[in-house]
């Protein structure tokens, strides 16, 4: 911790503390309020915030140091889920080593691609990269089926060995854990109105979303990360130095694989099903826009790229007429249903479309994602006050290019 | 203020980078099962899917969940809880509780399919997830729903798996499955083609279509009839014409499609393109048959459609009570009559809310009980059983044509014959069906 | 031999989708330098166009019929287009018959002014960022485009059947001295084909003898001399992004009888116009069609039984699912730039 820098360390601490307080701050509405709909903080949604956070961050080291644009890293989300639920099946239901394997084996798996793919740059890459992921669905969907459970996606059974473990006879499945600790276990708080959800697997996947944020600041602090960022600026010229960057490039590639792996093995941990979609171009594509939505190269931006996405993926799908209804149902009927009829494109079977239509502002209006919509706003705020107080540092500004 | 009691506390801490300890907290079981309503309404879940390639399809299940769920509550015209059998319900709401929903969308993809049916169970509170348009998804969120400790009455799904090696003591399935759309087919295409056919099969490149050519295949062996080939196509193909080519030179006389949605509708447009339908092979007409049939897709297939044999859950030109009654007010409600999707979703939406009637309570163990060996009628599929031992359903089933001259879209498909149940039953451990276990019933919490 | 002519000429016809849509990515990306991953999007509103002019030709007069009932009981609809009720019952129902090929005429000038309004409105802005940033626009865009049409014709494919006269399939085998009912194709296919491969000369003509296209050529080889020449560049660029758009429309257009539209079909055809795009070489336009059929007729051969099993014997059953994208992997391995690419293009 010592070689971080103060700035770091702060912007640690930041992430830290929203993770732990997560379930209070994702809970802002009662919970038998209008607003209710718009809270995020039960345990499913916060467990794929810190998840996808994971993911986004290793797709950073790759895609935001080295700028090798990687539209195939859903494929080793997908073999780190697909390793993590062999794990356990074959061996136990304590998380650790399903964990451990999904890390090794997307690790082995990018290396094996980033080795073939990386003998080329720029968009040659990226379709190299995308072939090798859509192969990858395409056989887990069908051919590879007796592995992958293909269509249905890989789940646990009654009668798997699971041979650590003792022998099971409650006749339902067993749960995962960490040592006897439950990874579905929420304590749940009331506090007047509101309720509040504490999940055992949250807390577990915040801790490695720290760890996995911790490992890349220090990454990005290295002599390592510069010599990445050296790759992006100018490759050429590093070449030309009688270096050879593609060992560099490779170790960004598979310690992002790896990354991405983590991200796999935790959402099976939590969830014990692997499907193949979370394989597909259209899952590459999303770790891509979560990336870039979020501002590309900064460390906090990936997370909050990811959360932004999730989000909308998990909360506007389920905002239906009637509940449209009910909140516009203090207006008379005229007017109500008009009100209805204009919003409801925009959410429920119509998130995508608001969806479509953010990333569109976003990119145009603030190039470098959200976090240069934050320092924006903190500019402003600064400049308002006249240089006054200085705000928490958590944008750790790094250059886009 | 905390209703929470110090029992069971703190097993341990993680010791995090920046040094500050994370609680991890265990909760004692309050409730006796997940969800329990204690206010004066009751959740369910439906998880259908409204964007990608099966959104009309979900659309017309949501339209069906509504009007359901006005009738619970005593709203509408009341549906086809006049014409049930158990006259259990009473039009307010479920056990005196009001019905409400929530809606989410499945994608049609198993990943999203689960994290949306998660969202209800942990946010919402609901207490029931049904819904969906796909084997994959339906055998994906019944084994969540198993864990989770909620009932899950399956949308549409028509694998045999579902309730056969992935069946599960917490889900029910209202649809049939392929094996019941190869036993319903197999006679009138005896009667139709003869006893001496080969026939060539196309199947979707995944678990539902291939328990559906297994089906099919052995239902066709069954008459007399041989399998020439049968090709596996990717989920992602939209073109077919190198799949259909090959069929041109075969000697096959029959063309069996085991696709869905777009897929089918994509390769019987190009079948019929390549001329398949005018074509004499063995001096018989060469036909096309679609086991499974929508009334979307058949729409999407327009008069390609036309002569086409295929097998469907339910329609809405059925003349018994129920059927009108449902048709009648879901038609008043929305204008054009519904899908056999939209009858399956309301039927089991009333069924539930029955069972938990009858049971007396909302524990999923109760109401599984309830369901069990049920038998009932007037919901539209005629005298229905649902089967303990594997939770599948039992009815009558559909053989469809496509029709020549449609009067309008939502008229293209007719009954053929109305395959009675007792044709299309087969044992629990049918050797399509084994490999699995229901396990035992899950409550929960 | 009869069936491998078959697959040729399916191969042929699925290429020239692929070629269509590719060569109108390549005219964009090598005239402005921008990734349009909406270029699929446009596909699909050409497809659409062809939809919405049928809509338009069965505008219908309702008119009751008292004798007859709907499933409510009520009195049935009777629907007489207006195209009938005008021009008579032959005329109106041919009109009707030829909706596909008509609405060509009505594609061609909304195609262009979408186009217009897509590089005027947004792409303009999107020059000098980097491509990522153009993926992700132009991506937003292309699921905007694709939810409003959902929003508008439902996520059901639409039949859209081509005219009676195409609708049969044409003994090819006899054309070139084989026995009767040996090759048998679609006539709309071959129609496809041949409007494909007009459409394809008639840009390479329209680039190679036209002192527009020759301007345009050369802006795309070196942008700044022609500017500095006092070359109004960019105004022959948006009209290129322009044309673009229209020969994705029109590929859209003539598909819908093939295929029934639905609105993703934009995002199906999009990978595979990329994966195309590249393994002909970024840039090249001749690179973009050869690819294109070469990708097409490669993947018809992978579904051919005879291929399929041979493949399964080296232990690579489904070849046909993963053909395209092997064939793209080997090509780029072994041909660093595509088939047809130039150095230095996209490669950063």
């Amino acid at each position: 911790m010592n070689s971080l820098s103060k700035k770091d360390k702060a912007l640690l601490l930041f992430v830290a503390v929203m993770a732990l307080l997560a379930p209070f701050l994702l809970n802002p509405f009662p919970t038998d309020s209008a607003m209710a709909q718009f809270n995020a903080g039960y345990p499913d949604l916060m467990q794929r915030f810190a998840i996808f956070g994971i993911l986004a961050i290793g797709f950073n080291i790759l895609f935001g140091l080295t700028g090798y644009l990687s539209f195939g890293h859903a494929a080793f989300l997908g073999v780190g889920s697909y390793s993590a639920v062999w794990m356990l099946k074959l061996l136990s239901m304590n998380i650790i080593p399903a964990l451990i394997l999904s890390v090794i084996i997307a690790g082995l798996f990018s290396l094996l691609i980033g080795f073939i793919s990386l003998r080329r740059s720029g968009i040659y890459f990226s379709i190299l990269t995308l072939a090798f992921a859509q192969m990858s669905f395409s056989l887990a969907y069908s051919v590879l089926t007796p592995i992958t459970n293909g269509e249905t996606g890989l789940q646990l059974n009654l009668n798997d060995p699971r041979i650590l473990d003792a022998t099971n006879t409650t006749g339902n499945l067993p749960v995962t854990g960490l040592f006897g600790l439950e990874m579905r276990n929420t304590f749940t708080l009331d506090l007047g109105a509101w309720a509040f959800q504490f999940n055992v697997g949250y807390y577990v996947c915040a801790a490695f979303l720290l760890l996995a944020f911790y490992l890349s600041i220090r990454i990005f602090r290295s002599p390592f990360g510069l010599m990445l960022r050296a790759i992006k600026t100018n490759q050429t010229r590093l070449n030309y130095t009688g270096l050879n960057s593609r060992p560099y490039t490779l170790a960004a590639f598979v310690i992002s694989g790896m990354y991405a792996g983590l991200a796999g093995g935790l959402m099976a941990s939590m969830d014990p099903l692997a499907g193949a979609e979370r394989m597909q171009w259209t899952a590459s594509g999303e770790i891509v826009l979560m990336t870039i939505l979020g501002g590309t190269g900064t460390l906090l931006g990936p997370v909050l790229g990811a959360g932004f996405i999730k989000y909308f993926e998990n909360i506007f799908s389920k905002i239906n007429e009637t509940v449209l209804h009910s909140w516009f149902s203090f207006m008379p009927d005229g007017l109500n249903d008009a009100f209805v009829w204009v919003l409801h494109f925009f959410v429920g079977k119509g998130w995508h479309l608001t969806l479509g239509l953010l990333f569109m502002l976003i990119v145009t209006f603030l190039p470098g994602g959200l976090m240069e919509g934050w320092e924006r706003i903190r500019d402003k705020i600064r400049g308002g006050k006249g240089g006054g107080k200085n705000p928490p540092a958590e944008a750790t500004k790094t250059p886009a290019e | 203020m905390s209703k929470f009691t110090r029992r069971g506390l703190l097993k341990s801490s993680a010791v995090m980078g920046a040094g500050m300890a994370m609680p991890t907290l265990i909760t004692s079981p309050v409730a006796a099962y997940t969800n329990e309503p204690t206010g004066g309404s009751v959740t369910l879940g439906f998880n259908v899917p409204q964007t990608g390639p099966y959104a009309d399809e979900g659309s017309d299940e949501l339209r069906a969940y509504q009007l359901a769920v006005e009738h619970l509550n005593g709203g509408g015209d009341g549906g086809m809880m006049h014409t049930f059998t158990s006259k259990a319900l009473k039009g307010n709401g479920i056990l005196g509780k009001k019905v409400e929903f929530v809606t989410g969308d499945t994608q049609t993809k198993s990943d999203a399919a689960r994290a949306s049916a998660k969202s209800m169970i942990e946010k919402d509170g609901a207490i029931m997830i049904t819904g969906g348009s796909s084997s994959g998804v339906a055998i994906a969120v019944q084994g969540l729903c198993q864990e989770a400790g909620v009932i899950f009455m399956a949308g549409l799904t028509h694998s045999n798996d579902t309730t056969g090696k992935d069946k599960k003591a917490n889900g029910f399935r209202h649809f049939f499955n392929a094996y019941m759309s190869g036993a319903a087919l197999a006679p009138v295409l005896q009667n139709a083609y003869g006893k001496e056919r080969r026939a060539y099969h196309l199947t979707a490149d995944y678990s539902w279509g291939w328990t559906q050519q297994e089906s099919i295949q052995a239902a066709t062996e069954g008459i007399g009839w041989e399998t020439v080939n049968n090709v596996l196509t990717p989920l992602a193909t939209t073109d077919f014409s190198s799949y259909i080519a090959p069929v041109l030179n075969s000697g096959a006389d029959v063309l069996i499609l085991n696709h869905y949605g777009g897929n089918m509708i994509n390769s019987l447009t190009s079948a019929v393109q390549f001329g398949l339908r005018d074509k004499q092979v063995n001096g018989k007409n060469f036909e096309i048959i679609v086991p499974l049939y929508s009334e979307l897709m058949a729409k999407g297939a327009g008069a390609n459609i036309e002569g086409v044999f295929g097998s469907t859950n339910w329609s809405w030109t059925l003349g018994d009570e129920g059927t009108k009654a449902f048709v009648k007010s879901f038609g008043e409600k929305y204008g054009f009559p519904p899908s056999n999707a939209a009858q399956t979703v309301y039927a089991q939406t009333l069924l539930y809310a029955d069972a938990c009637e009858r049971a007396g309570t909302f524990n999923p163990c109760g109401i599984g009980e309830a369901l069990e060996g049920f038998e009932f009628d007037g919901l539209g599929n005629g005298p229905t059983l649902y089967r303990k031992e594997d939770h599948q359903c039992f009815k009558d089933v559909l053989v469809m044509q496509g029709k020549e001259n449609p009067d309008n879209e939502y008229d293209a498909l007719e009954i053929v014959e109305v395959t009675p149940r007792a044709q299309v039953e087969y044992a629990p451990d049918h050797p399509m069906f084994a490999g699995g276990s229901l396990g035992k019933c899950n409550p929960g919490a | 031999m009869d069936a491998l002519l078959l697959q040729i000429l399916n191969g042929l016809d699925k290429g020239s989708a692929y070629a269509l849509i590719a060569l109108g990515l390549t005219l964009i990306f090598g005239t402005l330098g921008v990734v349009n991953f909406a270029h699929g999007a446009l596909f699909m509103i050409g497809a659409f166009c062809a939809v919405t002019f049928s809509k338009i030709l069965n505008i219908s007069k309702i008119t009751l019929d008292p004798e007859k009932t709907n499933f409510l009981g009520k009195p049935l609809e009777i629907k007489t287009p207006y195209v009938i009720e005008w021009f008579g019952e032959s005329t109106g129902a041919a009109l009707i018959d030829w909706a596909v090929p008509l609405s060509i005429l009505f594609a061609i000038p909304v195609m262009l002014l979408v186009g217009y309004v897509m590089e005027r409105g947004l792409i303009k802005h999107f020059y000098k960022r980097p491509h990522a940033d153009q993926i992700l626009v132009t991506f937003g865009l292309a699921i905007v485009v694709g939810e409003l049409v959902k929003t508008s014709f439902g996520a059901n494919p639409i039949p859209t059947p081509a005219p009676e006269l195409f609708r049969g399939s044409f003994d090819f085998g006899v054309l070139i001295g084989m026995e009767a009912n040996a090759v048998i194709y679609p006539f709309w296919r071959l129609v496809y084909f041949g409007f494909s491969a007009v459409v394809i000369s008639s840009i390479f003509a329209f680039l190679q003898f036209t002192t527009f296209g020759m301007v345009v050529r050369a802006g795309m080889a070196d942008r700044e001399t022609v500017g500095l020449l006092g070359i109004d560049i960019d105004k022959r660029f948006t009209f290129m992004f322009g044309v673009a758009a229209a020969v994705a429309g029109l590929a859209g257009v003539m598909y819908t009888p093939i295929n029934s539209p639905n609105y993703n079909m934009g995002m199906d055809f999009l990978v595979l116009s990329f994966v195309v795009v590249v393994v002909g070489g970024m840039g090249s336009l001749p690179g973009a069609v050869l690819a294109g059929f070469m990708l097409g007729i490669l993947e018809s051969f992978a579904s051919m039984n005879e291929v399929k099993s041979f493949f399964e014997m080296l232990y690579l059953p489904s070849i046909d699912q993963i053909v395209i994208y092997l064939v793209a992997i080997i090509v780029l391995l072994v041909r660093p730039r595509g088939l047809m690419g130039r150095e230095g293009v996209m490669e950063d």
